[in-house]
Formats: structure tokens, sequence, C-alpha cells
């Protein structure tokens, strides 16, 4: 078996790869991984009914059903990888695409589409599943992820905590400030960057001139890249960025390189400004193929267990396209809810005058 | 001179919620060694620990952003802005995640922060050190803004806003820090004003003055002269810009007839456009003159040696009264 040393890996010129595009599995000393075929069988799994659960949202918002949708089409294999190191002690500040972890996280499909839907701001209890509610400023959740860390520091905890954010988000300050509060207090936290390659239209290199990950080193904790759409490298690079994190060895950045198949968002036309050709480079890339070509070859699963699968993913896609339809429409009253924990006399004011300006139409018969 | 000063009382205050709930942390830029640029975290460090009272990286942004992710763990962070015109690079973290964590979460999420901001000018000071940007976070959903003026409200309302389960902008009057009052600092927090009430100050017939902050000195000096003249201020320290307490307000000008609002910041738009809009709408009937605003100006602040005249004084307070009189 090949092995990529981490000698390369600090020259940028390549990354931790364990899983081949061509399904060939590879070692690296610095990144052991021993994992059943049950267990490859699964991560399948996950990344099948992700990509599914995705195609069906992607397909409401075009039938009008969510206002807008942030797809993650091609970064299965990040957010399923490292979603799965994951302990259940551990803190998650997602951005508001990693559909895939939430779905590590035990958070019904379903409930991710009331944001894009419009009903709520953040369907889940962030403490239930330890999964922080979607961030759209981009970069902002770093630093709540830095002071989350330091807290749990603080309490003594053998957790830790991962945030995700993307190439574009690197240039922003509050990530800037968030690797230095990490390193200054050596914060549990790990940083996940999904380099995707794209900021909606600007590309990485108007981002950074070196290797996102070799910004790290500049902060004074480790950086590794990582083949992002190798799910077992993801898995085992973020198992061991974890367990650093865990024994009180600070922060720790992954870069995972990967590639925005889809458009930024719904609203996006990336047609303007990447060529076609560069996806069709990426689709050779694509995650869920080689873990399929690995599991084919090796014997390890046979169609049925294929079938079986994508069976499993229709019935998801039919199930949460069901919810969506029929999520209940948040009454207009229950825009004054929550404000403050304290309640506030403005506030209930309002709601006051409110309700009294809709009961005029009551009185009228309409509305 | 007798009595404790307002940085004193903050210390004071910030010490008993130390005291009072372990997780009740305090950061900011040189707030634990060195105990703050204006002292008001002096010796708290040494009491309490490097845990407790932190000191962090420049970044003021850095600092409301993980104190949100402190506050989500269960911590109660009071955070020091140095200077009033240094919060900006914080205002986002503020504006877009402070204020709205409890919204976007239905409640699931708390966030029981302090951020403190010395406010205001006439210390002589360099550019950005002498603002009044109350009414930026006054607008905002979601947060909780008050203003001390004396020593006693200082240490009173640090401890109610620590114990608030809302974030709090807590604004303090930075030229006022070393003016001093008797007070009793062993009375139970219970029976202090409520941290969102309005107090009159000053009882008076003939005319509200509406202030806060460094400015209720500033009017309680001008209604002293006014006595002189036959002329009966009553001054109302409104305290709590978010909420504001409309009861005391409007109860002082039902009786007086006639309102001037004073405050450092620049009328246009100013917390005194509120005030005046509200107290119009609520007390039509009982005004005898349009509600006056004084206050600074709409510019920049200004450099130093020009600023005792952008500043609203004692002669600016008094010639809007006599406005409002002569209607």
């Amino acid at each position: 078996m090949v092995a990529v040393s981490s000698m390369d890996i600090a020259t940028g010129a390549d990354f931790v790869q364990l899983l081949t595009p061509e399904g060939q599995r590879l070692e690296n000393p610095d990144y052991p991984l021993e994992i059943t075929p049950d267990e490859v069988r699964g991560l399948y799994r996950d990344l099948v009914l992700v990509r599914r659960f995705d195609v069906e949202a992607t397909a409401l918002q075009r039938q009008g059903e969510l206002g807008i949708w942030a797809q993650l089409l091609g970064q299965e294999a990040a957010q399923i990888g490292s979603g799965r190191a994951l302990a259940p002690g551990d803190m998650v500040f997602p951005t508001y695409r990693e559909h895939g972890v939430a779905w590590c996280r035990g958070i019904p499909p379903e409930k991710l589409l009331e944001l894009f839907r419009g009903v709520n701001f953040g369907g889940w209890d962030p403490r239930q599943h330890n999964f922080s509610l979607y961030t759209i400023v981009i970069g902002a959740q770093t630093l709540h992820a830095t002071g989350y860390a330091m807290g749990m520091q603080r309490d003594g905890a053998e957790d830790a905590v991962i945030v995700y954010f993307g190439d574009g988000a690197s240039s922003e300050g509050d990530v800037n400030e968030a690797f230095i509060f990490a390193a200054s207090y050596n914060a549990p936290v790990v940083f996940f960057l999904q380099n995707n390659q794209w900021a909606i239209s600007v590309p990485e290199e108007r981002q950074s001139r070196i290797p996102l990950f070799k910004r790290a080193h500049g902060f004074g904790f480790p950086g590794v890249r990582v083949d992002g759409n190798d799910v077992l490298a993801c898995l085992a690079v973020t198992r061991k960025a974890l367990q650093h994190a865990r024994e009180g060895q600070g922060p720790f950045l992954i870069e995972a390189f990967t590639y925005r198949m889809g458009a930024h968002t719904t609203s996006d036309d990336p047609t303007r400004y990447r060529l076609a050709s560069e996806l069709e480079t990426w689709k050779l890339r694509d995650p869920i193929e080689r873990v399929k070509a690995y599991l084919s070859r090796g014997g390890f699963a046979d169609s049925s267990f294929f079938e079986s699968v994508e069976a499993e993913g229709d019935e998801l896609a039919a199930r949460v396209r069901a919810a969506c339809l029929s999520m209940p429409e948040p009454k207009p009253i229950d825009i004054f809810d929550q404000v403050y924990a304290g309640g506030s006399p403005l506030v209930d004011e309002e709601r006051a005058t409110f309700e009294h300006y809709q009961a005029g139409f009551a009185d009228e018969g309409g509305h | 001179m007798a009595g404790v000063a307002i940085a004193r009382a903050l210390n004071m205050g910030l010490r008993k919620a130390l005291e009072a709930d372990s997780k009740v942390i305090i950061m900011g830029e040189d707030v634990g060694k060195l105990g703050g640029v204006f002292r008001v975290t002096d010796g708290l460090q040494k009491d309490f620990g490097e845990d407790r009272v932190m000191d962090t990286p420049l970044a003021e942004s850095g600092i409301i952003g993980t104190a949100v992710g402190l506050a989500m763990r269960g911590y109660r962070p009071v955070c020091e802005i140095q200077f009033d015109g240094f919060v900006f690079p914080a205002y986002d973290q503020i504006v877009n995640q402070l204020a709205k964590l409890h919204y976007r979460s239905h409640g699931l999420v708390k966030m029981p922060v302090v951020v403190r901001i010395p406010f205001g000018g006439g210390i002589g000071a360099v550019e950005h050190h002498s603002e009044s940007p109350e009414a930026l976070f006054a607008h905002v959903a979601g947060l909780k803004v008050v203003a001390c003026s004396n020593a006693e409200d200082a240490y009173t309302m640090i401890q109610q806003a620590v114990a608030c389960d809302d974030p709090v902008v807590f604004f303090e009057p930075k030229r006022r820090y070393w003016e001093r009052a008797e007070f009793d600092a062993s009375a139970p927090l219970a029976d202090a004003v409520p941290l969102h009430a309005a107090r009159v100050v000053r009882p008076g017939r003939d005319v509200t003055v509406l202030a806060y902050g460094p400015m209720v000195k500033t009017a309680l000096d001008a209604a002293k002269v006014a006595a002189e003249e036959g002329h009966e201020l009553e001054v109302v320290d409104v305290r709590s810009l978010t909420p504001i307490d409309w009861e005391t307000i409007c109860d002082s000008v039902r009786r007086t007839g006639r309102c001037v609002t004073v405050h450092e910041a620049q009328v246009f738009l100013g917390v005194g456009a509120e005030l005046a809009a509200r107290v119009t709408e609520k007390c039509f009937y009982s005004l005898e003159a349009p509600v006056l605003r004084v206050g600074g100006y709409a510019t920049p602040y200004p450099p130093s040696r020009m600023e005792e005249h952008f500043l609203p004084d004692l002669d600016r307070v008094l010639e809007a009264v006599d406005r409002s009189l002569a209607y």
C-alpha cells in the first residue's frame, strides 16, 4: 500500500487520503484507521441518504416549498467522515450547509427544512443533539465554538468542540480571532474547514496565497489537509484531531479539500463564473462512487445491498417531502415570542396592539 | 471627599456578582493584572483567579463572540469594552448573535452576557474615546440597554445586569467615574430600584428634564440654577434605555406639562427622539410645549479643545428649559 507521508502534507502538494477515487484503500501511518466492512457499509448508507435528502430538498425549493436551499452536493464525505468521528459529548457548531453532520447528530432531516421554509430559524434543541443552530453570518460561529470550548475547559470536561466553516470564511476577521483565542487559551476546538473551492463566485485563490491548512502554523497549532471527498480519511483525521483537543493539546485545523458540486444555494447560478469542465473533473472524485467501488471490489457488498440503500433513500425522501408539505404554518402572533428571556414591556405592548389590529379583521369576517 | 466613586462602586458590584455565582466571569482587554484602564476590575483577578477574570487578546469581536460561546455553555460573561469607540468590531457579534440567539432558538439558548462600555466625552481624550453610541444598541431588539449615573446605581445596576438572563449593554459615565456618593452597600439587592425603572432624582413642578448617564449631574446642576430663578425642574434619571420606564416618565410630564431631554449623543435619531415621540403620544393633552431635545450636534465628536462646545452643559439645558417655558 502506498502511504502518504505527513512530510508531503506539509508541502501542500498532497493530502491525507485513505481511499482513492478508484476505491483503492491506502494506509497512512499518521492516520491509521481500523474499520470493518460493516462500518464502511454504514458510512456508504450515510453518504447516499444525505445526498438523496439533499436532492429532495433542492427539488422542494424548485417547486416553491422552500424559500432557498443550501446544497451539500459533493461535500458528503467531509461531513459524514467528520460527523461520525464525533463522540456524544462533543459539541458541533455548523454553518448552514452541514446537513450531513446534522444527520450524524441524529437531527431528523425534515427539521432542517424548517429554517429554509421560513417557519423558524432552526427547529432543534442544540443541547439535545449537541449541535448548535445553523449560523448564517459567515465565520461568526467559530468564535462561539471557541468560547464554548473555553467553557468545557473550565468545567474539566473530556469533550471537544468541532466547528465548520469554509474557504470564504477563512478571510473573515472572526475566524482569525477564533484561531487567536483558541491558541491563546489552548481551547479544545477542532476547526473543520471545508474548502469547496468557491465562495459563491470567488475562487480560493482570492482568499489565500498559501494552502489554507498552512494558516494554522502561523497561529501556532497543527493544520492538515485531507481529501475531503474521502470519507475514511475525513473520519481518521477528525478522530485524531478531536483526540488531540480532548487530551489538552489545544486547537487543530483540518482543511477538507472538496468541491461544491452544486450551486452556492438555489439562488445561485454557477455557470456565470466557472467552467462545466471543472465539475466533470470533480465528478471523477465523487465521494460516494469510491466507497461503492471499494465495497464492490472487495466483495463487501452486493447489488442487493446497494439497492436496499437506494430504496431507503427514496423512503427518506418521501418522508421528508410529506413532512415539508404538512409543516404547520407559524401563527403571526409568534413573531413576538422569545425576544427576551425576561420579557419586555415594549414587546408586550406591541403584541397587544397587533392582536387588537388582527381582531379588527376578524370582526369584519375577513382574514 | 467622603463616599464611594462610581468606578469603585462598579468594582464592588462586580465582586458581589463574582461571589454570588461561580458561573460569572469577567473578560476584556487589560481587566486582569492592570485592573482595567479605569481600574473598574482592580484586584478581582488576584482574588478570583485567571479563569474567572480573564485578560483577552486585543480583539473586540473575539471577546463578544467567545462570550456568546461561554454563555451557551452556561457561563455568565461580563465583557469590558475598553472605550465606546472600540465597540464596533464587536457590533456584528452583538447585533447578529448576542441579541438574536434567544429568539433564534425559541428561548432554548439564553444569553446572560453583560457588555460594559465606558461612554461619553469631557475627558480631553483623542478621537474614538468620547462617543455615545447608546442609540445604536437601544435600536436593536433582543438587547437591554442601561446607563448608570451615580455610585449607588452603579453598584446595584451592575449586579442586576449580571443576574439578568438577557444580554445587557451597560453604559458607564466615564467622566463621572470619580464622582463620589455615600450609599449602604449592605442593603439587600432585592430592595434596590429595579434595573429597568426610571427614577425621579429631583422633584419639581415646572419642567421635566429627562437625562441619563453623565448628563444626570448636568441636569441636576441646571435644576439648582433654575431654582434660583424661580423654576422648579423635575429631573428624571431614565436609567434604562431599553426598555424605557414610560410610567415614571409620563407621570412626571403629565404633572409638569413640559419636557426637555438631554444626552451627549447627537440629537438626530438619538434616544431623545424616541423619548420625545412617545411622550408626545402618551401625554399629548398634558403638554404645554413641544418636547425639546438637547444633545450633541450632527457632527463627529470634535477634537478635545472644542468638546465643551459640543457637549450639552448647564447653560444649554437652561436655554432649552427657557424655550419650553416660553410656549
